[in-house]
C-alpha cells in the first residue's frame, strides 16, 4: 500500500474526511510557490500538484490560465521535482504528495524513469487526467514498483461496469468527478452529483474523494457526508490569482473555513462505516 | 500482404489509443460500437453513398493536368479533384459520414473545431442539411486569415466561436472543442476533422475519406488500365491523405508520398512538419508525432496554410512513417506559393494553400519520373478562402 492509501485509511478510521488542495506548480511564481505549498499543506491532508501543460484539455479557464503563467516562468517537471525533493530535505510539507500531470510531459523525461524520479523527490502518488484505464496498465506497474499510488478518476457518465473496474485499479483513492464537464467552480451541485456519490461509495471498498467545481464551506458540508475526502482546486487558485500582493494570506483565508466545515462533517457513523 | 490496420483497440503499430478524460470514455466507446455496426450495416453505406452523390457531388473528375505536365517534362500529372467537393473540399465526405452517426446515435448537438475553415464549412453545411445544432470553434488567428468562411459558417446556421487562447489556431480549437464535448457528451457529438484524436476517430474519419482513393482506383483503371506509379498528398491531420493512399497500400508498386508544411524554415515553430521534425507524444487523445519542446510542452507552429498549421498528426501516418511505406517531405510556404499560381495560370485551378503544399512537390518529384508514369495528386481544396492571404504574401515575396 502506498503512502496516499495509507493516509486515507488512517483518516477514515478516525472518522475524519481529507482536504486535499490542488496548486499548479510555480503560480502565482517560481520564487514565491515553496512557501506558498508549506502554508497550503498546513491545511491539508494530501496536497496536489499540478504540472504545467500547454494544453490542458480537462481544464477550465482558471486552471488553464494559472498553466500559461507557470509554464511562461519556465516551469517544467525537473524544476518540480528539485523543488520538491528540496522541500522534503527541509520537511516542511509534512502530508503526501500527489502529481497531477497530463501525460505528454511525463513521456518526456529525459534522464530515467518518471516514477523512479517522482519517488526520489517523495512524491507519493500521481493522477492523470488523460489516462483512462484501458491505456493505463503500465503506468500502474511503473507506480506500483516505487510504491506509488496511481489514482485513476470516475466521471458521472461513466457506466457502473465501468466504474467498478476504475475503483478496482485505483490506488491510494479513486478520484469522483462531481458533474460532467472541466474543472472550475460551480455554484451548486445538481442532485445527480449525489446520487452519483452515494452509487459509487455502495461500488466499492475504496476511499473516494471528490472534486471539480469546490468552492464553498457549504458546498463541503454537503459533499463530505458522502465521500471520504474533497479536493479544491479552481476556487483555491483564484483566491490566490486574485491577491497578488498577498498570496499565501489570502489562501489561509480562503482554507480556513473550507478545513472547519470539513472538520464538522466528523461523525460517528463514518466510524462505524470504516470498520 | 494484407495491411489490416489498426487493431481492435485502435493502435496503428505503437500509436493511436485513447489518452481522453474519463467523461467522454463512454461515449468513445459508444460511438465506437455504432461507428462498426453502421459500416457493416449495408443499408447505412447505402445512404452515405447516396448523400455523397446527391449533396457532395460525387464521383469527384480524376482530371488530367496535360498544361502542368507538359510544363514539368515527366511522368502524367492527374488532379483528383476534391476542390469540387459541395462547399470546397474533401472535408465534407468525413461530416456527411459523422452527422449520419450522430442522427444514428440520437444526438442534436454537434461541436466542431476549424482551422482553415474548410471543416467548419462542411460541418455547418451538414448540420443545416440535418437539421443539427452546430458550434464551430476557431482560433482568432484563423478567424481573421480565413474570414469568408466565418460569414460562411454563420450563414449556414452555425454559431463561431472565437478561441484567444495560447496560439489561437487550429490545436486551441480542438482544445476548446473537446472542452464543450466533455461538458455536454451526453448530448453532444464531436465531429472531429481529420484522422487524428482517440480511437476510433482516426479509423472512422479514414473510412469515410477512403471515397477519394477508391474512385481513384476505379477512374485510373478506366483511363489508363493500371495503377498509378506515385501519390501525392498534403499532410495537415492526414485525412486527405490517408483517404487517398489508403486503398494502395497493399499495392507495392505504388510509391506514396506525404508533404507536410516546411513554413519558414527547419526551426521549431518555423514550420508545421510534424513528421519530418517532431518526436512522439500524446496530444489530444492519440500517441503519435508532435511538435513539442524537450518537456513535452506542445510547440507553436507556423505554416502560411491555415489547414495544415497544427502540431500533430494522425497516429496512422506515423505509423507509415516509422514502417517505410509512406515518404513524408516538407515544403515551405514560399514553394506552396508558388505551386499555387503555376496551377491557377496553367490549368484555370486555383488550389487551395494546403494541396499546393503537394503541388509543389512535384518541381522536385517530376525530374525523377518518365513520361510514361502516372502520378496523382491529392487537389483537397479549391483556393477562394485562400485568395486575400495570397495576394498579400505574393506581393511580399515579389518586393522583398
Ligand atoms: C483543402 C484542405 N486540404 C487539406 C487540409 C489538411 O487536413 P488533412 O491533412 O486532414 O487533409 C485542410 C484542412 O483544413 C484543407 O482545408
Amino acid at each position: 500500500m502506498g503512502e496516499v492509501a495509507t493516509r486515507m485509511t488512517a483518516l477514515q478510521r478516525a472518522g475524519k474526511k481529507a482536504l486535499v488542495p490542488f496548486v499548479t506548480a510555480g503560480f502565482p511564481t517560481r520564487d514565491v510557490f515553496p512557501q506558498l505549498l508549506e502554508e497550503v499543506s498546513r491545511f491539508a491532508d494530501i496536497i496536489e500538484i499540478g504540472v504545467p501543460f500547454s494544453d490542458p484539455l480537462a481544464d477550465g479557464p482558471v486552471i488553464q490560465h494559472t498553466s500559461q503563467v507557470a509554464l511562461e516562468q519556465g516551469v517544467t517537471l525537473p524544476w518540480i521535482l528539485e523543488m520538491l525533493a528540496d522541500q522534503q530535505a527541509r520537511a516542511s510539507v509534512s502530508v503526501p504528495v500527489v502529481l497531477m500531470s497530463y501525460l505528454n510531459p511525463l513521456l518526456q523525461i529525459s534522464d530515467g524513469d518518471f516514477f523512479e524520479r517522482a519517488r526520489r523527490a517523495n512524491v507519493a502518488g500521481v493522477i492523470i487526467p488523460d489516462l483512462p484505464v484501458e491505456e493505463g496498465a503500465p503506468y500502474e506497474i511503473a507506480a506500483r514498483d516505487q510504491q506509488m499510488d496511481l489514482i485513476y478518476l470516475i466521471a458521472p457518465t461513466t457506466s457502473q461496469e465501468r466504474a467498478r473496474l476504475i475503483a478496482d485499479r485505483s490506488q491510494g483513492f479513486v478520484y469522483l468527478v462531481s458533474i460532467t464537464g472541466v474543472t472550475g467552480a460551480r455554484d451548486a451541485f445538481p442532485a445527480e452529483t449525489f446520487d452519483f456519490l452515494r452509487r459509487m461509495r455502495a461500488l466499492t471498498n475504496k476511499p473516494l474523494c471528490v472534486g471539480f467545481g469546490i468552492s464553498r464551506p457549504e458546498q463541503v458540508r454537503q459533499l463530505a457526508p458522502e465521500v471520504d475526502g474533497v479536493i479544491v482546486g479552481s476556487s483555491l487558485l483564484r483566491v490566490i490569482m486574485e491577491a497578488p500582493s498577498d498570496p499565501i494570506r489570502a489562501a489561509q483565508r480562503m482554507l480556513t473555513p473550507l478545513r472547519r466545515a470539513l472538520d464538522e462533517s466528523w461523525s460517528p457513523s463514518s466510524v462505524i462505516n470504516a470498520e | 500482404m494484407h495491411y489490416g490496420q489498426p487493431d481492435e483497440r485502435g493502435r496503428f503499430g505503437r500509436f493511436g489509443g485513447q489518452y481522453v478524460p474519463e467523461t467522454v470514455m463512454e461515449a468513445l466507446l459508444e460511438l465506437e460500437r455504432q461507428f462498426q455496426s453502421a459500416w457493416h450495416d449495408e443499408a447505412f453505406r447505402r445512404l452515405f453513398h447516396h448523400h455523397l452523390r446527391e449533396f457532395v457531388g460525387r464521383p469527384t473528375p480524376l482530371y488530367f493536368a496535360e498544361r502542368l505536365t507538359e510544363a514539368l517534362g515527366g511522368a502524367r500529372i492527374y488532379l483528383k479533384r476534391e476542390d469540387l467537393c459541395h462547399t470546397g473540399a474533401h472535408k465534407i465526405n468525413n461530416c456527411v459520414g459523422q452527422a449520419l452517426l450522430t442522427l444514428r446515435m440520437g444526438k442534436r448537438r454537434i461541436v466542431a473545431e476549424t482551422g482553415a475553415g474548410q471543416h467548419g464549412v462542411a460541418t455547418a453545411a451538414v448540420a443545416a442539411r440535418f437539421g443539427l445544432e452546430c458550434i464551430v470553434y476557431m482560433g482568432e488567428i484563423d478567424m481573421e486569415r480565413q474570414a469568408p468562411n466565418v460569414f460562411r459558417m454563420q450563414l449556414l446556421g452555425a454559431e463561431v466561436v472565437g478561441v484567444a487562447e495560447g496560439s489561437r489556431t487550429l490545436k486551441e480549437a480542438i482544445n476548446a472543442a473537446i472542452r464543450d464535448w466533455v461538458t455536454n457528451v451526453r448530448t453532444t457529438h464531436y465531429l472531429l476533422g481529420s484522422v487524428v484524436g482517440p480511437h476510433p476517430y482516426p479509423v472512422m474519419v479514414r473510412s469515410f475519406q477512403a471515397v477519394i482513393g477508391e474512385e481513384v482506383k476505379e477512374q485510373l483503371l478506366e483511363r489508363e488500365g493500371r495503377l498509378p506509379d506515385y501519390l501525392v498528398a498534403c499532410v495537415g491531420g492526414g485525412s486527405n491523405s490517408i483517404g487517398l493512399f489508403y486503398p494502395f497500400l497493399d499495392e507495392e508498386s505504388v510509391q506514396i508520398i506525404g508533404v507536410e508544411a516546411g513554413g519558414r524554415g527547419p526551426g521549431l515553430g518555423e514550420h508545421a512538419a510534424t513528421l519530418s521534425f517532431g518526436t512522439p507524444g500524446v496530444l489530444h487523445g492519440a500517441h503519435s508525432f508532435l511538435l513539442q519542446d524537450r518537456f513535452g510542452q506542445i510547440a507553436s507552429t507556423h505554416s502560411v496554410s491555415a489547414g495544415l498549421d497544427y502540431p500533430g498528426v494522425g497516429p496512422e501516418h506515423s505509423f507509415l512513417k516509422e514502417t517505410g511505406r509512406v515518404t513524408y517531405v516538407t515544403v515551405s510556404d514560399r514553394e506552396a506559393l508558388e505551386a499555387f499560381e503555376e496551377l491557377s495560370e496553367l490549368e484555370g485551378i486555383i488550389p487551395a494553400l494546403e494541396p499546393a503544399h503537394a503541388l509543389a512537390f512535384l518541381r522536385r518529384l517530376i525530374p525523377r519520373t518518365s513520361k510514361e508514369d502516372i502520378v496523382v495528386v491529392g487537389l483537397s481544396g479549391r483556393g477562394d478562402k485562400d485568395l486575400q492571404l495570397a495576394r498579400q504574401a505574393m506581393e511580399e515575396y515579389h518586393h522583398g
